[in-house]
């Protein structure tokens, strides 16, 4: 009896399919009608059309081949890239662009992680920030300008709102600027918090730099210096992308700082808004406190001060 | 002469086109190798590594994979029906249609047209293609089996038409989309949903590209070239029915961790480890079959191929489900362990049994003996010390890398920056190269013997004329 499906070439096909849909039902088509699969953040907002022509050209250069854009919930992936994702952040994302493989760093949370000319200046050559980076380069998105016949069309098949001056103002814009409003939007719908590492709060420090005019801990500062703070710092602290480091101003207003503050800068990066010793911070700075342990800021914040004295 | 004559013109077109995507397939991938450790070989726009990586999946899969699978499926599917196919005139048309496509495909992956769903990159204008493709194919399959001669339908048969009625549901659903102009698209699915549709459709493109038209080649080529017949029929029963359906279920092991619900990936998660029996069937059917004569991988020299290529698929199906496990999954994922996996798969089993199926059929089709059987031996130890170099070395440095992004100081902040541990990859990156140009050699040797017995076979045909 059963033998007989083997000699029915219909027949088989449709058993086929049936046994092909059953596990497609229950994990792929009813989940589909269930809320779970669609929820969205309450602050979550729709992209602008800057935000999408930049998402666009994230796919069309295939950027979702090296980078993904979901932070999973374990310890040291919080620590190195910040919140883990939520489902709820991914409701614009037709498709969504989380991505399958790390040849360079997560996303998820790089929106307002660095001013917009920190991105501009790495599109353009990430060598000069990295120097063993393997990213290609990308200022040639700058020749190109924005369609905003083509960019009104999307809006509409994405059902965004949007406001004609918006459309038209894209115009003016490239290609590059749009990639950096979308870099600078991706995962901001969850409120950036302080990296925690564990059992580490960012007073739980010295107040007194242990390394103070130790010159062999500013020679290991150097290194990581030239690392990660050189590309906006300068690499002699002169400034560029970030404020100098040598003049006597900090936190805009004249007058040094303590080392304790360059350690709570430097550990909590500086958020818009939020007051420290009475300057008002103006954000653009990265925390680096997940990636940096105390030793090795101590060792940065040796460097630096080796540099005024300069 | 051969009744046949019209098929096999079709049959060798597929196989020569699928040949000629494969080269290029595999240059571009030698080409992104190298990107990895140095970047200046990104030119832009076109040639970047954003875009070429794709243009080597779908060339590979598609022009390599699908062309093979089409061809050799006609040939299997006319020697097991007794039959001409039945529209012979549509086989020949789907030829050409499907070199057509897959151009178009590549010139449009270079220009940047890619929806971001992997291995189904293609935009809808393209889409529509390949599902016109697969019509065709499954018109000729399936009219030509309701007429076939032969009674009983044998395993590959059963395998092939799985692989149609699967393709069909596949990917009509991952690709809906709603345009927005010519060569621009956004999907009906959003996020987290779309996600789910995406690993669903990827781990079963996987599940009917890469395993089961291949298994339909092995359960036919291994017996006919080996002249034994397979080990269990109802061995193939269960591995078959069991394979097709738990593979459905398995596609959120992709985004274990993620914002997917947790069930989903539980599920996924259970039914991944439970596919290692299906799989262990006919890899235990081919190992048993040739056990019944182990001679045969001394006398034949195309049993190991196919033995070689089984032992991949075992190996893959074992290593597979263990990826799936959370605790796995949080070292490996999003590392380079994953293409290690991956080129397991495709240079060790489809691409070792496609290699061999062709071996089979070229003689066949030109009525003579392969060229050179010490060219195919050569061929077969430069793919198989190219693919494993490839993929134990990919293994390792995504081991490197998952255990460098997880290391944790004494205080518990984090022991290395993302450039720190990225640069440790690069001596791995460059034996990768090293592996890939082996794993090319051997497949110059592949097509060096296929182009000379093709010659060899023509002489006698055009003097007979």
């Amino acid at each position: 009896m059963a033998g007989e499906i083997y000699r029915k070439p219909i027949m088989f096909a449709i058993v086929a399919a049936v046994v092909i849909l059953i596990g497609t039902i229950a994990t792929v088509f009813f989940p589909m009608f269930t809320e779970g699969m669609h929820p969205k953040l309450e602050n979550l907002k729709p992209y602008t059309a800057l935000q999408l022509a930049g998402k666009d050209i994230y796919q069309r250069e295939g950027c979702n081949n090296c980078h993904t854009q979901t932070v999973r919930p374990l310890k040291t992936e919080v620590m190195r890239y910040g919140d883990y994702s939520k489902a709820g952040e991914f409701t614009y994302d037709r498709p969504f662009l989380w991505g399958s493989k790390r040849t360079g760093p997560d996303l998820a949370r790089i929106g307002g992680k660095y001013p917009d000319a920190w991105h501009h200046n790495h599109f353009e050559n990430p060598q000069s920030f990295f120097k063993e980076s393997n990213m290609p380069k990308y200022g040639w998105l700058k020749d190109s300008r924005l369609d905003p016949v083509d960019m009104e069309v999307h809006m509409k098949v994405n059902g965004f709102p949007y406001t004609k001056e918006e459309i038209a103002d894209l115009s003016s814009k490239t290609e590059l600027d749009a990639l950096v409003a979308y870099m600078q939007v991706i995962g901001t719908a969850v409120k950036r918090a302080a990296p925690a590492a564990p059992g580490k709060a960012s007073s739980d420090h010295e107040v007194e730099n242990p390394f103070k005019n130790d010159p062999k801990a500013a020679a290991l500062g150097k290194d990581i210096y030239d690392q990660n703070c050189a590309m906006c710092h300068g690499t002699q602290g002169e400034g560029g992308i970030g404020p100098s480091l040598t003049d006597d101003m900090f936190l805009y207003i004249k007058g040094d700082l303590p080392d304790d503050d360059y350690y709570e800068v430097i550990h909590n990066g500086t958020e818009q808004g939020k007051v420290e010793e009475g300057r008002t911070m103006k954000g653009g700075m990265p925390p680096y406190g997940g990636q940096l342990d105390k030793n090795r800021i101590w060792q940065v914040i040796s460097y630096i001060r080796s540099l005024q004295k300069k | 002469m051969n009744d046949y004559q019209y098929d096999h013109q079709t049959v060798k077109g597929f196989i020569v086109s699928s040949i000629f995507w494969g080269v290029v397939g595999i240059l571009i991938g030698l080409w992104i190798s190298i990107q990895l450790w140095k970047p200046e070989l990104n030119i832009p726009p076109f040639f970047t590594y954003g875009r070429l990586r794709v243009v080597h999946t779908n060339g590979l899969a598609f022009g390599l994979g699908i062309g093979a699978i089409f061809g050799i499926s006609y040939y299997i599917v006319m020697r097991l029906t007794k039959r001409p196919l039945l529209f012979p005139k549509l086989a020949r048309f789907h030829l050409y249609l499907f070199n057509v496509a897959i151009a178009l495909a590549a010139v449009s992956l270079f220009m940047g047209m890619n929806q971001s769903l992997e291995y189904a990159e293609l935009e809808w204008p393209l889409d529509i293609g390949v599902v016109i493709l697969w019509v065709i194919f499954a018109v000729n399959v399936f009219g030509t089996i309701i007429k076939r001669k032969e009674e009983q339908m044998y395993i590959s048969l059963w395998y092939i038409i799985a692989t149609v009625v699967a393709v069909a549901v596949l990917y009509i659903v991952n690709n809906i989309t709603v345009p927005a102009g010519l060569f621009k698209s956004y999907s009906v699915f959003a996020g987290v949903n779309s996600a789910n549709v995406q690993w669903w459709y990827g781990h079963n493109a996987v599940g009917f590209i890469f395993t089961t038209p291949i298994l339909a080649m092995f359960y036919y080529f291994l017996p006919k070239s080996t002249g034994l017949p397979i080990f269990s029929h109802r061995l193939s029963i269960i591995a078959f029915w069991s394979l097709v359906f738990a593979y459905l279920w398995t596609g959120a092991h992709h985004l274990v961790y993620t914002p997917l619900p947790d069930w989903i990936q539980t599920l996924g998660i259970v039914f991944t480890l439970f596919l290692i029996a299906p799989s262990w069937g006919s890899v235990v059917n081919g190992y048993y079959t040739v056990g019944s004569d182990w001679s045969k991988m001394q006398t034949n020299y195309l049993t190991k191929f196919f033995i070689m290529g089984i032992t991949f698929y075992g190996l893959q199906t074992v290593q597979g489900p263990t990826q799936a496990i959370r605790v796995v999954s949080s070292l490996i994922h999003y590392t380079d362990w994953v293409p290690g996996h991956v080129h397991m798969g495709t240079m060790g089993w489809v691409t070792m049994t496609v290699a061999a199926s062709v071996y089979y059929i070229i003689p066949k089709i030109y009525n003579t003996e392969i060229y050179s059987i010490k060219v195919a031996n050569t061929h077969f130890w430069l793919v198989l010390i190219g693919q494993v170099m490839f993929s134990v070395t990919m293994w390792i440095t995504g081991i490197q890398q998952g255990a460098l992004w997880k290391a944790t100081n004494a205080d518990g902040s984090l022991k290395y920056t993302f450039m720190e541990g990225l640069v440790k990859n690069y001596p791995f990156w460059q034996l990768r190269t090293v592996a890939g140009l082996i794993f090319t050699v051997g497949m110059l040797f592949f097509i060096y013997n296929i182009y000379m017995t093709m010659r060899k076979g023509k002489a006698p045909a055009a003097s007979q004329a």
